[in-house]
């Protein structure tokens, strides 16, 4: 098991050097230049701010350069923040995203799987449509829509939560809510599809004939066996929550690293994409190692040879 | 012997949107202590779903036990709620079932899907239930059982996942044991295995067997009753020397030339003509006239009662009635019950 972690590690830091490699050229191949109003500029005015970061040197000692800056944790320099260190910009950036796409993901998965297993054990009764019906508007309409209701309702007519920034708690439950509807429901729909398949399988009538009741067969024998499959859906969904999401971010107005991507991308920011790109790669490569991992655990069957003892 | 179970005119239906298909249709047999009573009929003749139904394992809905009774030791189970029958269920009445590869839980381990039924009926702390799921392991026949005991089914091949099932069904010593269909999907030399292994257990721990099969060499080799089964009906009941050496029932006649024989002539298998009655509509007469080559007229109109041919040996059919014609089984069955006659129990003094 050990040994097959190193192996996974010494393969995410070749991804990694693979996507800074892409990101670093495919930069080089953008249009446009990061200095704004370069018309304006004299000719020397511009060599000499590009001197200043490095933009004049041929691009292959760009790539040594950079190369070499990231080994030591040091992404380059924000070209437009102040000159501020695109480490520094990510990590205070990042922090606020991580934690809500986090908190949205534990509590939609979380809620959604209950709401599966509820839909499962009362089959075709009005529980089980309720959570169709549910899982249905989580699904359908975008989360916009629900931060703009909740914000309206809980926020301004109710007063019971801020309605934006980011201060404290209760600044993230109205967008934890509004980002854990479509998680919700697609763990929930997912849920009842498996959990009803596993409990229409021969080792629950087994179970059933050894006197266990409702409450152990559901949980001690289905449940393991139905989260097996969602483990696959777990692994994109968090990446697509942890990487921040622009519209919630904007809406609740949180400095999240949403709203920094895109303000980099209009302005050509590169230290600043490559920076981002980076680090949702490194959360993509890490969020599946955890997720094979995962498997493992869960499910004895596909657990690595050598690896059980 | 005492009866351990008695079943009272059972009838299950299932209600479908095409309407109450009657699965099980007045099905009457008593078990007694220490033997085993084989149920054989074709696919969908009832069988399982009788089982499922003295275990309270039918699904309601769909399913519903219309009318009858399970008696064991007296007590209706039919009458009890869900929390008495898991109180029932794998103390005294446990279940074997057909496909060892899916009836153990992937993702839990051997030894607590043993555990966890004695630690519920038994009251056993976890280590007292460890010590004896060893035990039960050792006893099944499985080698190095402190080992495997914390494996996962994934690990066990198909006969020794069907020793692992039949562990778990004995591990609170059940009055009555319910084997589904045991050996089906095992090839032949695990086969013979596991039903030696059972014939065994049995022995040792008077447990009483209802064994359902379709395979008529396997009822020989394990049976000391058997009932034949047909359209959610029992139409044959005897010993299995009535059964096999003086079967009265034409379906018992068509089950018994079905069966292949290494030191046969024919070149082609018997089978019996048609198929099984759509229990939605279950006929008003005899349920195996239509596929009957000696039915007479009254088998369209009445159904048959049962006719006593011996103290052991009862048999639903008209054929039976003091104003029938004597009809004599056709030639190839006689051919087989002289076999038997001459071979069988030979066959089963070997295997005692």
């Amino acid at each position: 098991m050990a040994r097959y972690i190193f192996q996974r590690i010494v393969y995410m830091f070749i991804t990694m050097l693979l996507i800074a490699t892409f990101s670093f050229f495919l930069m080089k191949l953008l249009p446009g230049s990061p200095l704004m109003m370069e018309d304006k500029l004299t000719e020397e005015q511009a060599v000499i701010i590009k001197e200043k970061y490095g933009l004049n040197d041929p691009v292959p000692v760009q790539y040594v350069n950079y190369l070499a800056n990231l080994a030591q944790g040091d992404l380059g320099i924000s070209f437009q923040q102040d000159n501020r260190g695109v480490t520094k910009i990510l990590i205070e950036r990042a922090g606020p995203s991580i934690q809500l796409g986090a908190q949205a993901l534990i509590f939609g998965l979380a809620f959604g799987l209950l709401l599966g297993i509820f839909a499962a054990l009362y089959h075709n009764s009005p529980i089980d449509y309720g959570s169709t019906f549910l899982a249905v508007i989580g699904k359908s309409i975008p989360s916009f829509v629900f931060a703009g209701l909740l914000q309206y309702y809980i926020g301004v007519k109710l007063g019971w939560l801020p309605v934006a920034f980011w201060e404290g708690f209760e600044y993230t439950i109205m967008p934890t809510i509004a980002l854990a509807m479509f998680p919700i429901a697609i763990a929930a729909r997912f849920m009842r599809t498996e959990m009803l398949e596993v409990l229409g399988s021969d080792f629950i009538t087994t179970a059933r004939a050894k006197g266990v009741n409702r409450l152990g067969v559901l949980f001690k024998h289905g449940l393991r066996n139905a989260l097996i499959p969602l483990v696959t859906i777990i692994g994109p969904m968090a990446i697509a929550l942890l990487t921040g999401n622009l519209v919630i971010e904007n809406i609740f107005a949180i400095p999240g690293i949403g709203d920094t991507f895109v303000q980099a991308v209009m302005t050509n920011d590169f230290p600043i994409i490559m920076g981002f790109t980076l680090i949702t790669g490194f959360l993509f490569i890490f969020i599946i190692l955890i997720v094979d991992l995962l498997y493992g655990v869960i499910d004895p069957r596909i657990r690595l040879a050598g690896g059980e003892k | 012997m005492e009866n351990i179970l008695e079943v009272n005119d059972l009838h299950v239906s299932f209600d479908t949107y095409g309407g109450e298909v009657k699965a099980v249709r007045g099905v009457s047999f008593e078990l007694r202590k220490g033997e085993t009573l084989a149920i054989v009929g074709e696919s969908g003749s009832g069988k399982s779903v009788t089982t499922k139904a003295l275990m309270g394992l039918i699904p309601q809905p769909p399913g519903r036990i219309k009318q009858g009774e399970v008696l064991l030791e007296g007590k209706d189970l039919t009458k009890m709620n869900e929390r008495q029958l898991q109180k029932i269920r794998g103390r005294d009445l446990s279940m074997i079932f057909q496909d060892p590869m899916t009836s153990l839980n992937p993702t839990m381990k051997v030894g607590n899907q043993i555990m966890e039924g004695l630690i519920k009926h038994q009251k056993m702390s976890r280590s007292q239930a460890k010590k004896r799921a060893v035990e039960l392991l050792e006893m099944v026949g499985i080698p190095n059982p402190k080992a495997r005991i914390n494996q996962y089914p994934h690990q066990f091949s198909g006969g020794m996942r069907q020793r692992v099932v039949i562990a778990i069904a004995l591990a609170c010593n059940p009055k009555v044991l319910i084997a589904d269909e045991p050996t089906t999907a095992l090839d032949v030399t695990i086969q013979a295995q596991i039903l030696e292994l059972m014939k065994d257990l049995q022995h040792k721990t008077e447990t009483s067997i209802i064994f359902i099969t379709h395979d008529l060499g396997v009822v020989a080799n394990v049976a000391d009753r058997v009932a034949v089964m047909y359209a959610g009906k029992i139409v044959e009941l005897g010993t299995v020397d009535d059964i096999f050496y003086n079967p009265q029932h034409p379906y018992t006649w068509g089950l018994l030339g079905s069966m292949p024989t290494l030191d046969d002539e024919e070149s082609e298998l018997f089978a019996i003509p048609g198929t099984p009655p759509d229990l939605l509509n279950p006929p008003k007469g005899d349920a195996f006239a239509a596929r009957n080559e000696y039915a007479m007229k009254i088998d369209e109109e009445e159904q048959p009662p049962f006719f006593q041919v011996s103290d052991t040996h009862y048999a639903a059919t008209w054929l039976l009635h003091e104003n029938a014609p004597k009809v004599e089984p056709p030639e190839s069955v006689q051919k087989r019950m002289q076999g038997f006659a001459n071979t069988g129990a030979s066959e089963k003094g070997d295997n005692a």
